[in-house]
């Protein structure tokens, strides 16, 4: 792992990662991960199928406890921090005819692990207002979910996930299945909410087109590995031709970049154009 | 008509089948809704099915039914939720204990067959026996259908959580594995009760029917619930004044089974609720606002 910057190490970062190595099946799915994000900072996570963003997700959240090194959410514990990390899972789609509305929804990201009903509450329904509010969704929280767009559920994800006010949030591919300009508003979203509240965002993304204009660094994923630092840093032909152990260039066309690899690597190349 | 029902309420064994077939038909109502929108009616039904080996043992070692079937589908349900942890595993685990189970019970209804104090004993375990039980059982069915509720109370929120997003209720804190065993508790229960009143095979008819027709009609889950359980309600109540009407239909007066009375109207309900989406969500939403 290379941290291009080390100054940006700092003390009180919100998430710290040190040698952090997980095998699972037999094999090396991440190793000698070590990171440090700041508050506040918007990171975009990058790589190909299979390189680890998921499980890399899932060590912060404390779902998988990684085989070597140290993770720490804001100095603590992962187990101690679960409040303090909101989650947007890689894949939601309710049943049609789920009878969940969008407020329903967000507000299980409030009080959802909690035993017995909710007393509702003056305070809980304000709460959940001021969250749909965030998120632009108050126009559709009383629609069922399983009616939503795509867009319209991420939206709420998103509520769902910042409403306990937590002071990272990781959102795993929350722009797959949107089409451009959904992205582009699902992205400017995160970034004003989270800028808003200090929140760090740690969104993985097969694309870093749509983030370039919100996002403070990339964290590149592949072969297990990792480099932090800034799009100029990391995206760069020297860089992540080491990174992925074959010759790879990065191209920029019309403010838009693209990763192109060898002949032997078609799903860099598709990695970073439209689909 | 007033003097229908005043003679239906006042046949001796009707009401104890309504008291009964009231307990069951709420408590699989508000339960049936979790596991639709858990996608497990194939374990609800398994349920049912593997009930009729303890009601069969049960009936052989001279104890009501009730116990039987509870206490067999309880050990069932646990054993599909710590067999298969996700949902196709547990589709195979479910399979796997439904089979091992329906052998023992084919051979205990057989031992059954041969007693011939038994003749009624397997048809009343497959098909019902609501209006020939005994009604003090109405006392252990209140209690356990408090205790399936309860829990469901105890478990709401986590409960719909990680129903609807597992993966977010993970991540929450919400111990999934926990949460489905209790649930299969309760739906053990309800199944259990409900194959008392309907009968094994059709138990799960009252579990899923109403539930998906209430799920269609509604838009948040308490309410799904509430009305499910009318719709529970309805059916059974409705299923069984037929049922007593029918003593006097052919062809032998002796009362068609109440089973049929009452999966034809939780059909009846289901398809109606397929034909007649009447949840006011079918409005279009507005317009979406051109980004700001
Ligand atoms: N439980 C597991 N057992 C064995 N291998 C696993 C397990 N979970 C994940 N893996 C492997 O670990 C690697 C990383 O998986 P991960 O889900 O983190 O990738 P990803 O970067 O999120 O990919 P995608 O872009 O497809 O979502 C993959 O090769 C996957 O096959
Ligand atoms: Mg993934």
């Amino acid at each position: 792992m290379r941290n291009l910057d080390p100054l940006r190490v700092h003390e009180d970062s919100v998430l710290d990662l040190q040698g952090v190595a997980v095998h699972l099946g037999g094999r090396a799915v991440l190793q000698g991960i070590d990171l440090s994000l700041r508050p506040g900072e918007f990171v975009g996570v990058i790589g190909p199928n299979g390189a680890g963003k998921t499980t890399l997700l899932k060590i912060i959240l404390g779902l998988l406890r990684p085989d070597e090194g140290t993770v720490l959410v804001a100095g603590r514990d992962v187990r101690a921090a679960r409040s303090l990390v909101g989650y947007v899972p890689q894949s939601f789609a309710p049943d049609p005819d789920l009878p969940l509305r969008a407020r329903d929804l967000v507000a299980l990201g409030l009080d959802g692990a909690r035993w017995g009903f909710s007393l509702g509450g003056q305070r809980r329904r304000a709460k959940v207002e001021e969250a749909l509010g965030w998120v632009d969704a108050l126009r559709y929280a009383d629609q069922p979910v399983g009616r939503l767009s795509g867009g319209e559920l991420q939206r709420l994800l998103v509520a769902q996930a910042l409403i306990s006010d937590p002071r990272i949030v990781l959102l795993d591919e929350p722009l797959a299945n949107l089409d451009l300009r959904s992205q582009g508003d699902v992205v400017a979203l995160v970034g004003r909410v989270a800028h808003e509240r200090g929140v760090t965002v740690v969104l993985v993304t097969h694309d870093m087109n749509p983030l370039l204009s919100v996002m403070d660094r990339i964290l590149y994923l592949a072969r297990g590995q990792a480099a932090l630092g800034t799009v100029d840093e990391v995206v760069r032909g020297d860089v992540l031709t080491q990174l992925y152990g074959h010759h790879v260039d990065v191209v920029r066309v019309h403010g838009r970049i693209l990763v192109v690899g060898g002949a032997d690597a078609e799903s860099l190349t598709c990695n970073t154009c439209d689909s | 008509m007033p003097g229908f029902i005043e003679s239906l309420l006042a046949a001796p064994a009707v009401a104890p089948a309504l008291l009964i077939g009231s307990l069951v038909a709420v408590t699989s109502g508000v339960v049936g809704v979790f596991v639709v929108l858990r996608g497990q009616s194939f374990a609800g039904h398994a349920l049912g099915d593997i009930g009729t080996t303890g009601a069969a043992a049960a009936y052989l070692g001279g104890l009501p039914a009730l116990y039987g079937f509870v206490g067999v589908g309880v050990l069932g349900g646990l054993a599909i939720e710590g067999l298969g942890e996700r949902a196709r595993e547990r589709d195979v685990a479910t399979g796997i204990v439904l089979s091992l189970m329906l052998g023992v019970g084919a051979l205990l209804l057989y031992f059954m067959t041969q007693r011939t104090d038994a003749t009624g004993g397997p048809v009343a375990i497959l098909f019902g026996s609501i209006f020939t039980v005994d009604p003090s059982i109405a006392l252990p069915v209140a209690l356990f259908s408090l205790l399936a509720l309860l829990l469901l109370g105890f478990l709401y929120r986590p409960l719909v959580f990680a129903s609807v997003n597992p993966q977010a209720a993970q991540a929450k804190g919400v111990p999934l594995q926990g949460v489905g065993l209790l649930f299969m508790l309760a739906l053990a229960i309800a199944v259990e009760e409900s194959a008392l009143v309907a009968g094994a095979l059709l138990s799960t008819a009252l579990l899923i029917g109403p539930a998906a027709a209430a799920v269609r009609w509604t838009r948040q889950i308490g309410a799904a619930a509430a009305l499910s359980a009318l719709l529970g309600l309805l059916a059974v109540s409705v299923g069984i004044a037929l049922a007593y009407q029918s003593y006097f239909w052919p062809p032998g007066h002796r009362g068609w089974p109440v089973s049929f009375f009452i999966v034809l109207l939780v059909l009846t309900e289901y398809l109606l609720a397929r034909l007649l989406p009447a949840r006011a969500a079918r409005r279009p939403l507005p317009r979406r606002k051109e980004a700001a």
